[in-house]
């Protein structure tokens, strides 16, 4: 067990710049979720950790090594691919056996572990068939077997779910908390999907072109995203981002004016301009609402509604209310209120400003 | 599929004509394909019927193979020929020395171009692209354009006669790691990142992963260059003169054919145990040979 | 930019170390690169490119009248005397004619075996095994066995009244036929799995569809089978003629160094081979080779251009 930290980690490409000064310390035993859209980096960081792709610069310790220099084999990590990269030639066991085989360990110790995590995984019939034999679950639990019978110091997870369907997806998930729990491994978890991210870290670190955005426990990112990227990523509908001039505790949008709870520190005196963000859920719509909108759009989705509306200046606002509202006429013009303790404030450059929300 | 659809027509919904039809179609059908077998069997006799002839010649006596009309079965087979021809023609000692010298070019060129090819496939290095397109290069240079030469080489080198002159110059092939390579790069890349997060070593990762995920086209590069260096003649021809130690078979059949001329029984007899092995062959690794010979063509 | 490079020149320093070992990682995997090629490379340089090197300096030169004695440098006069002779000229169109007997036929005989085979009938199998058979007969058997059946005083001629004088293999006229039969027959099996291979590779839904709008199994053949197997036929082409071109084993078992040239049967090949064996005169035989050489390349060349243009258009 180790562990793993980034020290202004930076990758290139030529001129593309996969990872930009990543900066994170993962502690022992953490299950650490990397999230981010397509292209963010989220492999290539991985894959560093792994020493299957070099640093560019900075330094990469695992267990208070500096593995820069240190060859893949020494550095006593697995991975776990998102294409499972299982041997097609060899049967379960021997795939399972394969990492084994170079330790030096004896083959009835080998046998002997192989059969004690193939247990674990609920794999102790399928020994002796080969990949192409197995259905894509038993496949991906084949990669998990592989990766943790060798009990490294870090597991590496890059989208192992995403070959599986739906609920096996949600069921497989589970399963690799609970083992990642008894384990006490460290883990990085490599996932474009949120609701994977939510479910399973311990924290979560969002990416965006390279770019670190934040780390935090799911909750908290969900409740004090760091900047705009952070809250229109989590979250589905994600948060509505709307621009405005923040005037003490008041913000004035397009179409009316959103209340604080309390005033910004530091933005008290004179008006500045702001990004304003609400989710979806913190609105309603309501004669007594402070906004004027146009409904352009109802989504009924059986236990909720998502009511898309367009203010004056063309911005869009998603409403999620309870399914029972009755359903608003399409063009209709609408009063929205806003849930005055959970509006977010950001300032120009799309970063939180402190104090605002909770 | 289309003969349930006629075997459940004739039902009472359906008219005497469409059940007459139908057994019209069926007929049509079975007249079809005794045509089919009767094409491919004309196709087959063609094509054994030299052989077949061969071997009715070699168990005929002189006096009934110059018979008019010539006979086309051995109604008194001379089964001797078979043992004179393996005596006279030394065809034990050639077949052995056939065997031999394909075994040496055989494993030497699986060996070599599984070498390269790994290397072209999954290690990287300068002048990788150039290097590559040398190895290619040499697909365009028949061996007769090297004959001059190479026998000079081998000459002066003292292998005039030798088992390293016959199968030293075939032991690289440009058209083999050409096709172990491309098998090579159907391997997925995170299966050799696998590997070397496993702590497995380009050479462990070749034996153990890499050549057997390539059995199919390791399998044809071996049977290809099988049949090649059996049937090589012109090399064998000036390569082992006079030493009966080294001569292959191929040049033993001709040998036999001009000491025997009166005796065209024995030369052919000599033909027919000189194609067993091969036959053998064909009928264990037909599906070998057979990706061996259109590699080029697919793609 | 100024900020950008003085940042990243601030970054370099402590990269410096990490650089050294990612290049002595680098060095080792080269290495061991260098180390699997190595065998082959050097199989080639001694026998290939060496060789196929030094005809350029041999056609320079003259061999003397006897062996042993040092030949000397001509120049391009040995060359033009080469190509320019009858011999060559006659060997050359030898070689053309031959080719010209033996791949169109092979090619078309092939094509029309893989037709008869491609249908899923019981048995179909064994069918298969016997088309491609002859690939597997080397050129000593075949030349023998074809010797025989076209002897002029046993065998099936005679019978045939097939008699003409000299007989078949010593004929100016029937001698180059009478080989490239042979070479046919011995060519089939290839070129019968050359066309299979082909005829697999044009997808059934293409003759299904045919099939329903009611084309007949001869439009069929020659509007889609025909043109999806248009690169194979190509193929076929190059393949058949490197093989003809190799054609040496048969003229000199059926045929035979004395007669070949007499016969008009001294295909490229066989003139080197008579060339150099037979004549010691090295300097015509790597003239004879370049030639070679050239229109083998010629051929290749066109066979990629070929297909290049097909993949991009397919693309
Ligand atoms: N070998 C490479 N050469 C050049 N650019 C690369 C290479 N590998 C990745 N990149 C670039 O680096 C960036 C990050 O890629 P990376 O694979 O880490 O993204 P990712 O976050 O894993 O995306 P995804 O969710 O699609 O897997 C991308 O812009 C990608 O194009
Ligand atoms: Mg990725």
């Amino acid at each position: 067990m180790a562990e793993v930290t980034f020290d202004a980690v930076t990758k290139r490409y030529g001129d593309v710049t996969a990872v930009d000064r990543l900066e994170m310390a993962i502690p022992d035993g953490e299950l650490l979720v990397l999230l981010g859209p397509s292209g963010c980096g989220k492999t290539t960081a991985l894959r560093m950790v792994a020493g299957l792709e070099e640093l560019s610069e900075g330094d990469i310790t695992i267990g208070n090594r500096v593995v820069n220099d240190v060859d893949p084999k020494e550095r006593d990590v697995a991975m776990v691919f998102q294409s499972y990269a299982l041997y097609p030639h060899l049967t379960v066991a021997k795939n399972v056996e394969f990492p084994l085989r170079q330790r030096g360990m004896d083959k009835a110790e080998r046998e002997k572990r192989v059969l004690e995590v193939a247990r674990t995984l609920g794999l102790d019939d399928l020994l002796d068939r080969k990949p192409a034999q197995l259905s894509g679950g038993q496949r991906q639990r084949v990669a998990l077997a592989r990766a943790i019978v060798r009990d490294p110091q870090v597991f590496l997870m890059d989208e192992p779910l995403s070959n599986l369907d739906a609920t096996l997806r949600v069921q497989t998930r589970a399963d690799i908390v609970a083992l990642q729990h008894r384990l006490g491994t460290t883990t990085i978890y490599v996932t474009h999907d949120q609701v994977e991210a939510m479910t399973m870290g311990n924290r979560i670190a969002v990416m965006d072109r390279g770019v670190l955005q934040q780390v935090a426990p799911p909750q908290d990112l969900y409740d004090r995203p760091a900047n705009t990227f952070v809250a229109a990523f989590l979250g589905s509908p994600g948060m509505n981002l709307l621009d405005g001039e923040l005037d003490g505790t008041s913000v004035r949008v397009a179409g009316g004016s959103i209340e604080l709870a309390e005033a910004v520190p530091g933005r008290d005196v004179g008006a500045s301009p702001v990004t304003v963000g609400v989710r979806p859920e913190h609105l309603r719509l309501d004669a007594a609402g402070t906004v004027a909108a146009t409904v352009r759009l109802v989504e009924m989705l059986g236990a909720e509604t998502h009511v898309i509306c367009r203010l004056e200046d063309g911005a869009q606002l998603v409403v999620r209310q309870e399914a029972v509202v009755e359903r608003p006429a399409l063009g209709a013009n609408v009063r929205v209120a806003v849930e005055s303790q959970s509006v977010h404030v950001f300032g120009a450059d799309g970063t939180r400003l402190e104090g605002s929300t909770r | 599929m289309h003969a349930d659809a006629t075997a459940l027509a004739p039902t009472s919904r359906h008219s005497a004509a469409t059940e007459a039809a139908s057994r019209r179609d069926r007929r049509h059908r079975r007249i079809r394909k005794v045509i089919s077998y009767l094409l491919l069997s004309v196709g087959a006799v063609v094509i054994l019927f030299p052989i077949y002839i061969a071997i009715v010649n070699s168990l005929l006596a002189p006096s009934q193979i110059a018979h008019q009309p010539p006979p086309f079965f051995p109604t008194h087979p001379m089964w001797s020929t078979y043992p004179t021809a393996w005596n006279e023609g030394h065809l034990g000692l050639y077949l052995r020395n056939s065997a031999i010298m394909t075994a040496i070019i055989v494993v030497g060129q699986v060996v070599t171009a599984i070498l390269a090819a790994y290397a072209f496939a999954f290690l990287s290095f300068p002048f990788r692209k150039t290097l590559f397109i040398v190895f290619l290069s040499t697909l365009m240079i028949p061996f007769e354009v090297t004959l001059i030469t190479n026998l000079d080489t081998v000459t002066r080198l003292g292998w005039y006669n030798t088992f390293q002159g016959l199968t030293v110059p075939f032991l690289a092939t440009g058209f083999g790691t050409f096709l172990l390579r491309q098998s090579f790069l159907q391997i997925p890349k995170d299966l050799s990142e696998a590997a070397t997060l496993d702590g497995y070593g380009h050479w462990r990762f070749m034996t153990r992963v890499a050549v057997p995920l390539a059995r199919p086209a390791v399998a044809a590069v071996a049977v290809f260059s099988f049949l090649a260096s059996w049937n090589n003649y012109l090399w064998p021809l000036v390569v082992t003169g006079d030493n009966n130690n080294v001569r292959t078979v191929q040049i033993g059949l001709k040998l036999l054919a001009n000491t025997e001329v009166q005796n065209i029984n024995v030369t052919l007899a000599g033909t027919i145990i000189a194609i067993v092995p091969l036959v053998i062959l064909l009928l264990v690794f037909q599906k070998q040979l057979v990706r061996g010979l259109t590699a080029g063509a697919v793609k | 930019m100024t900020v950008a490079v003085s940042a990243g020149a601030g970054r370099e320093a402590p990269a410096a170390p990490r650089h050294r070992s990612l290049r002595s990682r680098k060095k080792r995997e080269a290495a061991l690169a260098y180390l699997f090629i190595l065998p082959a490379l050097l199989i080639f340089s001694v026998f290939v490119f060496y060789p196929f090197l030094r005809n350029f300096k041999l056609a320079l030169y003259e061999n003397p009248p006897y062996p042993n004695l040092p030949s000397h440098y001509v120049g391009l006069h040995q060359a033009a005397t080469v190509l320019s002779s009858s011999a060559f000229l006659q060997s050359l169109l030898s070689t053309i004619l031959f080719v010209l007997m033996v791949v169109p036929t092979g090619l078309f005989l092939g094509l029309a075996l893989a037709v008869a085979a491609h249908r899923k009938l019981q048995g179909i199998a064994i069918y298969r095994v016997i088309f491609s058979s002859t690939v597997v007969s080397s050129v000593a058997v075949a030349a023998l066995v074809f010797g025989t059946l076209m002897n002029p005083v046993v065998g099936l001629l005679p019978w045939l009244g097939i008699n003409p004088t000299p007989s078949i293999l010593q004929n100016p006229t029937w001698a180059l036929p009478a080989v490239a039969l042979m070479t046919v027959w011995q060519f089939l099996g290839l070129s019968f799995i050359i066309m299979s291979a082909g005829l697999q590779s044009v997808p059934d839904d293409l003759l299904e569809a045919a099939r329903i709008d009611g084309a007949s199994a001869w439009t069929r053949f020659w509007r889609i089978t025909v043109p999806m197997l248009s690169p194979t036929l190509f193929f076929g082409v190059v393949v058949g003629t490197i093989y003809a071109f190799q054609s040496f084993g048969q003229i000199d078992i059926l045929i035979g160094p004395s007669n070949a040239a007499g016969v008009h049967a001294n295909v490229l090949i066989y003139y080197i081979y008579e060339s150099l064996q037979i004549d010691n005169n090295a300097g015509q035989a790597a003239v004879l080779s370049i030639v070679l050489f050239v229109i083998t390349l010629s051929l290749t060349l066109v066979q990629m251009r070929y297909l290049e243009r097909r993949v991009t258009y397919a693309r």
